[in-house]
């Protein structure tokens, strides 16, 4: 997994930039500054959260995204559009941290996933849920889930029930974290995902199942626990 | 997976899979076959779907302001080069 593996081809001659791009890109290099902080502020956390998969701390990944920027701003004159400004960004980004992360003698974590920080093959469901075998129905739920989009929508978005799903986020693995972050809290695409990572297809969709598992989890003991 | 039909145990561990559009034909059938007959399992669907909404509302941990000051700061001083 160590050399970068482009996973949509951009030399294709059916690759396009994102519409607005070469704005976005010429307002740059103009010195346009509200285009520059909007962009550091719509990527910024993103870029810190996969920075922290391959450095120590918070403050370093900070310090990690810094110089991405540092290096955005002195490469953008020689960025010919060949790829995403994104997958730009990211590369820049994750080169950073990786580098930094080496030196910090931390061992890349993706090294060892096979679907995501060593939980192995850990069911999406607890088995006691389901009735066991040699039962006529084994394999089917013992008690349905209950379910949730027919809740009250203020419970459902209260800062409670937000504040459940961001411990649970916080507590996965690095991996599967910012998995589920890109994906889920930044609505990214799996092709986005997969680029800025570099995870193969499968890879990524086991990981992201993980971390959404996780977290359905933690809501249900959450949402189902306090009716009864 | 066997050739019958899948359990509620299977089908779990296919959820991601579906949403991300890669089943076949085939066992993406067999997944809508059985959630449409399997309320359990139609609100396990229903749970991970609002599991995935409720991320979208999280706010993921942002660049510290002095950071973006100074980031700022530094375009700044490259234009003016």
């Amino acid at each position: 997994m160590g050399t970068y593996r482009l996973l949509v081809d951009p030399t294709a001659a059916t690759y396009a930039p994102p519409p607005g791009q070469a704005e976005i890109v010429e307002a740059l290099r103009l010195g346009d500054e509200r285009v520059f902080a909007a962009l550091v502020d719509e990527y910024g956390p993103a870029m810190l959260r996969v920075a922290r998969m391959y450095v120590s701390s918070r403050a370093v990944a900070e310090e990690v995204v810094q110089e991405a920027w540092l290096g955005v701003i002195g490469g953008i004159g020689r960025f010919e559009g060949r790829a995403s400004l994104k997958t730009w960004i990211f590369r820049i980004v994750s080169n950073i941290a990786k580098t930094r992360g080496e030196r910090e003698g931390r061992s890349i974590p993706f090294s060892s996933i096979s679907g995501g920080d060593g939980d192995g093959g850990e069911p999406a469901v607890e088995p006691d849920r389901f009735l066991g075998a040699g039962h006529r129905s084994a394999g089917h739920w013992t008690s349905a889930p209950s379910r949730w989009s027919e809740l009250p929508e203020e419970r459902l978005v209260a800062g409670e029930t937000l504040g459940i799903v961001e411990g649970a986020i916080a507590a996965l693995p690095e991996v599967q974290r910012t998995v589920i972050t890109l994906r889920d809290v930044e609505g990214w695409s799996s092709d986005e995902v997969r680029n800025a990572l570099d995870l193969s297809e499968t890879n990524q969709r086991v990981i992201l199942h993980r971390a959404r598992a996780k977290v359905r989890r933690a809501l249900e003991t959450y949402l189902d626990g306090e009716r009864t | 997976m066997s050739d019958g039909d899948l359990t509620c145990e299977e089908l779990v561990e296919l959820v991601t899979k579906y949403l991300e559009g890669g089943l076949t034909d085939a066992e993406r059938e067999r997944f809508e076959e059985h959630v449409a007959v399997c309320a359990g399992c139609s609100a396990y669907l229903d749970q991970i779907r609002t599991t995935i909404a409720l991320a979208g509302r999280v706010t993921a941990d942002d660049l510290m302001e002095e950071t973006k000051a100074e980031l700022l700061a530094a375009f700044r001083d490259w234009k003016r080069e």
